[in-house]
Formats: structure tokens, sequence, C-alpha cells
């Protein structure tokens, strides 16, 4: 069985791998889950800009908290919600480095919205990856800023109500807002094609901040199945018939060419 | 040697120029009285222009903290500073510095508390610095200036024991030498240090993985409980170490005293002019100044305690360190205190009416 | 000889920069020095007042219960500090808007109407200066020359030019300050 296998993925029939940085490590995530795939287009964008030596990326808290466990890169994991003050830290003493945070919606959109505006505001030469998925996965499923209105979580059971719990924040339209933004933009990764889009956006924005044009925020609108308690494929499904048309998709701000 | 530069200047502005000269990378912090001098003094200064050290004024303190655990992370000398209350938002931060090894230097200018409090200057930070100040079982070095030249050398020597151990300092001042400009000699420019010494000395650091080593990985996240004890037991046996070697302290006048007068910082200045005014009174009093607050000398208040009629401890708040010298004297000389509260300042005379009662 | 000195009025009289001045000669002249404010918010028009220490030893204590000399500008602070000169010490004040003038006799007391002559050379930016000439006269804690290296030391070149009429204001400052019957 063994041998068969390995004689498949011979040189000559090889078509796909994943990226060297990508580790043996058995990912936590849960099946469906965005992260894996997110964190596997970085790995890739990195090896594309040979950037493998000169990137140090900065992990949240939440379920991305042990991302440094699957990427072969340098790490800092930071407190709940300052990861860009970190970024901001390590890119100013070490402008020649590829610096990211890799943030959920709670950590960025949340408890550290005053380092995630003001280091986008500054015009970190840094980059933000956002995943959105409407809840707070770690911890149990429970309302994040980004929780629809009529979504149930573990702690709005019978359904966000914005007079008991105010409004799902749309962080990204506010990034594209702030001066020292270059590129924001909103992507996906549920199929292919989005797979291929959110890549390229991760390299435009990885690339903007080598050039020194500015903060870049990607957002990932994800699915949750374990917190949104849905079959993967029928999480995908929630997510385009309810997240999209409350998060449409597609880029808010490009001044990369400029 | 180049002629040495004697200046008059600020506390506060003795830090900030200190950190130019002797090579600091970084500058992260928030303006707030009595310590914004510093921010202002290396705004002022533009030493990006000249070292290539990198200054900016952060959102919050909470946001300075950790653009120090960033930096330093990536194995720069990075450094904050604030007073009281900026220092209770940071304790977060210095927390999970101490748990990931990252050695940065907080300064703090202290006010009087709690809460907002006043802007007068006070030592009623001395619990919170010396243990720890947030979550969890740590420690971190604590250095007490009593004057603007300490605040300049205290820069350096900062850096290297939190280079040397992995670990946060935290030069503890207040509003008294922070304001006060006096005379001081500042260290001669060395340069910052470059990649290749950087990786020399910090192959922990997250600067980039070169292909020869594993990920670093900053972190003080570990789930699995056995891990995470073998992980304090060895900060707590680095901690053993700091507490074995890096005790500082200072005493004078205290070979004929009947009374030590045991103070800190600015307090140790007011206790001075005290002592001599109470041998001017034919009470004799000498002075022990902790330089290191933690770790703290123990051992040697014991000794220094031995034979005298009293230990007065002296200290801008209602009674902090006082606890530390009761542990240290355990009971073999009697042990008084003497503060003021809410900002206000001790006068020299207040003092020696302490002395006074100590000895009635 | 250790002089311990107060210096108070209202902000924005310049009380810290005569401070700053004074222990800036003391350092040109070799002494221990220090200078410690009563800060508070920033706000013209409160009071303020600074302790200058010049000394030629190490100095202790920059806060101090008494003071050899007081230099009050204002009446709130002649009321403060007043009873806190040491006995056999130095009280200065600017008459203007004086309303109750010391009373002690077991200190020395002496009156200079710097505002005034401030006024008469048209000048209100060499007050402090005025001042300082006349402490310098009644008690010469550094030179004048000393004085005026501390002030091509910490003022800026391009007020340089300044510095000669800062050096009239302290002898004029000198002649003015009167010594008030005990």
């Amino acid at each position: 069985m063994n041998a068969e296998f390995n004689g498949i993925i011979s040189p000559e029939n090889l078509v796909y791998k994943k990226p060297e940085l990508m580790n043996e490590v058995p990912m936590h995530y849960c099946p469906g889950c965005s992260h894996g795939v997110v964190h596997k287009l970085i790995g890739e964008v990195i090896e594309e800009m040979e950037m493998e030596e000169k990137t140090v990326g900065v992990s949240p808290v939440g379920c991305a908290v042990f991302a440094y466990r699957y990427l072969d890169i340098d790490w800092q994991e930071a407190a709940h919600g300052r990861a860009p003050a970190v970024a901001t830290g390590i890119k100013r003493l070490w402008p020649d480095r590829l610096v990211f945070t890799y943030q959920g919606d709670g950590d960025l959109a949340c408890i550290g919205t005053a380092e995630t505006i003001h280091a986008l505001n500054r015009g970190e030469n840094i980059v933000i990856i956002f995943i959105n998925n409407a809840i707070y996965g770690m911890t149990g499923g429970q309302m994040a800023p980004t929780t629809l209105l009529g979504q149930k979580t573990a702690t709005c059971p019978y359904g966000r109500d914005a007079e008991l719990h105010g409004y799902p924040i749309k962080i990204t339209e506010i990034a594209a807002q702030l001066e020292g933004t270059c590129y924001v933009t909103r992507q996906s990764v549920e199929s292919v094609a989005s797979i291929r889009s959110a890549k390229r956006a991760i390299r435009k924005a990885f690339e903007a901040s080598m050039a020194g044009k500015g903060s870049s925020l990607v957002e990932i609108v994800s699915t949750c199945s374990s917190g949104w308690k849905l079959s993967p494929v029928k999480a995908n499904e929630w997510m385009k018939n309810n997240m999209f048309p409350f998060y449409p998709k597609g880029d808010l701000k490009d001044k990369t060419s400029e | 040697m180049a002629e040495q530069e004697v200046t008059l200047m600020k506390g506060n502005e003795a830090i900030a120029r200190a950190a130019v000269r002797c090579g600091v990378d970084g500058y992260f912090g928030y303006p707030i009285t009595p310590q914004s001098e510093v921010i202002e003094t290396l705004a002022l200064d533009k030493p990006w222009e000249t070292t290539g050290m990198v200054v900016v004024q952060a959102e919050s303190e909470v946001a300075s903290i950790n653009m120090v655990y960033g930096a330093a992370g990536a194995g720069k000398r990075a450094f904050t500073s604030s007073s009281s209350p900026g220092i209770a938002l940071m304790q977060e931060g210095i927390s999970y510095m101490a748990g990931a090894e990252i050695p940065g230097v907080v300064v703090n200018v202290q006010r009087g508390g709690p809460g907002l409090g006043t802007i007068q200057p006070s030592q009623s930070d001395y619990f919170q610095a010396t243990r720890g100040g947030g979550n969890g079982d740590y420690n971190v070095i604590v250095l007490a200036p009593a004057s603007v030249q300490e605040m300049a050398d205290f820069v350096d020597l900062s850096f290297n024991l939190a280079f040397k151990y992995r670990n946060p300092v935290m030069i503890l001042s207040d509003g008294v030498i922070g304001q006060m400009m006096e005379r001081v000699v500042l260290p001669p420019y060395r340069p910052r240090r470059t990649e290749e010494e950087i990786r020399r000395e910090c192959p922990w650091a997250t600067m980039g993985r070169t292909k020869d080593r594993r990920p670093n990985i900053m972190t003080s996240l570990e789930l699995k409980s056995e891990v995470m004890e073998v992980h304090n037991l060895h900060l707590q046996e680095k901690y053993r170490k700091i507490r074995e070697t890096e005790v500082r302290y200072d005493t004078w006048q205290c070979d004929d005293a009947d009374y030590v007068i045991v103070a800190f910082g600015s307090a140790a200045r007011l206790a001075q002019k005290a002592i001599d005014m109470a041998r001017d009174c034919g009470i004799k009093a000498g002075l022990f100044r902790p330089i290191t607050l933690w770790p703290f000398p123990t051992e040697q208040i014991a000794a220094v305690a031995q034979g005298r009629k009293g230990i007065l401890v002296v200290e801008i708040n209602a009674g902090q360190m006082v606890e530390d010298v009761r542990l240290a004297v355990n009971g073999s000389t009697p042990v008084g205190h003497f503060g003021r509260l809410g900002g206000i300042v001790p006068e020299p005379d207040e003092i020696v009416d302490a002395l006074r009662k100590m000895e009635n | 000889m250790e002089k311990e000195i107060i210096i108070s009025g209202f902000g924005g009289q310049g009380v810290l920069s005569m401070g700053k001045i004074l222990a800036y000669s003391g350092l040109m002249e070799g002494k221990e020095v220090t200078w410690m404010p009563a800060y508070g918010p920033e706000q013209r028009g409160g009071t303020a007042n600074v302790t200058v220490i010049v000394s030629d030893e190490r100095i202790s204590s920059p806060i101090l219960s008494t003071y050899d000399i007081a230099i009050v500008l204002n009446q709130p602070s002649l009321d403060k500090f007043e009873p806190k000169v040491k006995p056999g010490g130095i009280l200065i004040y600017d008459g203007y808007g004086i309303i109750n003038p010391p009373t002690r006799s077991d200190i020395t007391v002496y009156r200079i109407d710097a505002m005034d002559k401030a006024a008469e050379m048209k000048n209100g930016k060499i007050f402090n200066m005025i001042v300082l000439g006349g402490l310098l006269e009644v008690c010469p804690v550094v030179s004048h020359a000393g004085m005026e290296k501390a002030l091509y030391k910490t003022l800026p070149e391009r007020h340089h030019g300044l510095i000669p009429l800062n050096m009239q204001a302290l002898e004029e400052g000198g002649k003015i300050i009167s010594r008030m019957a005990r």
C-alpha cells in the first residue's frame, strides 16, 4: 500500500504539494475550518517571495493562538488584541523584515480595536490577516463583535439583538477610511476560485508592506462549523447566504499601484 | 579619553539622553505627568537621524508595552516609560514578557494613587513593582535611582540585566527624581548592536528564521500543565540566581548609628538630610539604601539591623517596603515606618521627629 | 558653603527659569546644585515655586523644610514662605501687589521693585535678571561672571545678542535692592 502510494507521488506525477514552511504537526483546527487553508496560503506566498528567512508572524489569542506550530517561521505570540502593537515594535526595528499579524474577529475587532485602528492609521508597513467567522471559536462559541443580527451564540442564545448587544462591526470598512492603509480587501476561502483570489490578495498585501506603502488589511470571511453547529458543507452555505450579504467581498481600497 | 560633559538636566531628560547614548534601539511611550519629558526629549533630539533609534508615540500604555514586547522579542534594546496609572495598564504586557522571557526595560516615574490619584511624587507602586505586578508567578528586576546621575546610569545597567537574564527590568523612580535637575555626566556614545551581534548574543530572537535553526517562538502559552510547571520551575531557578548575584545597596553613616533609616530612591535623599539634622541634635542615625528593590537586600538588612536601637523605614507611601524590612529583620530590632501619602513628600524635619518618637 | 533657596511667584513669571539660571551658574562654577520645581498641571497664572540648592558638597535632599533664602514674588508666596526662612536667613520680595509686607525681625528682609524697574527699562522679560541681581548683591551665591557663562550656555545662539541687556539688568537689580528696617 505504502509503496504504491510513494510510487504515485513521483516527481513526474506531482501536481500539487504543500509549502515547505508548513510542517507535519497535525493541526488542532476542526474539520471544515478556514484557518488551515489560510495558513497554507501564507506559507505559499512567503515561499514565492523567498522571504522564509526574513518573516516574523504575530499570532493572536483565539483559535489561531497556535498558528506558530504549523508554519516554520519565527513567531511572536501576542496578548489578546495586541498583535498590531507587537508587529509595530518588530517592524519599526527590523524594517527589512516581512511582518504580519494573524487575528480573529474578537482579537482584532473587539479587545484590540485601539491597537488595530492606530497601527493601520500610522501606516505601519505591516499586514493584518483578519479571520472573520462571526463567533468566538476557541472559548466555545460566544458572541463576537462581528456576529450577525439574529445569529445565535452561547452569549446571545436567542439571537443577536441590536438593542441588547449592539450591531456587528464592519472593521474592514473602517480600515479603508484610514489614511495609513494602502490595501484593504475582503476575501474568502470556500472554493478554489476564492482561495486563488485570497492568495493573490495576501501576496499583494505582503508586497505592499515590503515596498513601504503602508498598512494592509486582508479580511477572510470564514466558517466555524463547530461554533455555528453546522456541517462543513452547510457552514459554507450559511456563510454564502448570511455573511456575504453583510460582509460583501472584494477590494475596499487599493492604492498599491500609486 | 574625551572630556566628560557635565550638564544640568531633569531625571526624565537624563533617561532619554542616556538611552540614545548607550545604543538603545527603540522607545515606545505615551505622555503622562510627571514623566512626559522622556518622550519630549527624545522627540526634540531626533535620535533616528543620528543613532537610528526609533521613537514612537503609541496610542496607549497598553500598546507601548506591547511594542516593546515585539521589538525586544526580536532582539532589540527597547524601552518604555510612564507614571503609575500608565504602568498599571502595562502590567498585562510585563507579565507576558516575563512569561516569554523577553528582555525589555520599563521606567516608572511614580505619582500618588490610587486611581487617577495625583500628579505629585509618590512611592506607592513598590508592591506592584516588587511582587510582579501582573498575573502569574514572576518577578521583575527593580532598580531605584536616587539621583539624576543614577537615572542616566541605570539605563545601561537595566538593559544589561534584562538581556543577561532575559527578563523585564523596571527603573522605579518618582516625580522628585524625574522632575528635579542636578549635575549629570552622560555615558559616552556607543553604537547600536549590528544584526550579526544580535544574532550572536540573542540566538532566541525572532528576527527571521535562518535554515540552520528551528523557528524561534516568543510565547507565554502552554496548555499542558506538566510542561507549564517545568517552565515555571525554570523561571524560579532564574529568579534564585538573580537573588543570589544581583542585590545592590548602599550604606551611609551606619558605623556608629543607633538608628538606621531604610529608604530607597528620593526618600533616601530626604533621609540623608534628616540624618544630618538628627546628628546635630545628638541622635546617631545612618542610612541603608536598597538600590535593587527586587532582588531585595534581605540578608544585608538583617546584618545591618544587629545591635541597633531601631530601624526606621521612610517611604512616600503608607508602608510597603517596611514589610520586606520586617521580614529581613525578623524581630531582632524594632522596626518603625514613616511616610506621607497622596503625593505629599515628607520634609526632612518630619523624619527627624519620627526618629525622636522611636527613641522615646 | 551651602545655600538653600526657594523662589516663588505666579506661573508664567519666570520663577522656574530664574531658578534654572541660578542652578546653571552654580554648575558653571563647579558647584553641586539641585533644582526642584513644585510642578502642577500646566497653567498660566497659577502659583509656581522652585527650590534651588547651591553647595560645595554633595547635596542630600532636594526638598526642604526651611530655607536660607526666600525670594517671593507675590502675596501668596510671601505668606507661605516667610515662616520657612531659617532664623538669620534672608527674605527678598518684590513690592508689586504686596498688601501685607513681611513682619519677621529675626531674618533680614530686602525689597526689590523689579516689576517697576523692568517696566521702566521697557522690557518685561528682564524682570528675572533684575531679581537675581538683587539676590547676588545681598548674597553672592554665584558670581556675575558665572551667570554670564550660564546664559551663554543655556540660551540658544540666536538670543545671545540679548545677553548684554540681561547682564545690565543684573547690575540694575544690585543697585535697587534695599534692606528693610527691622
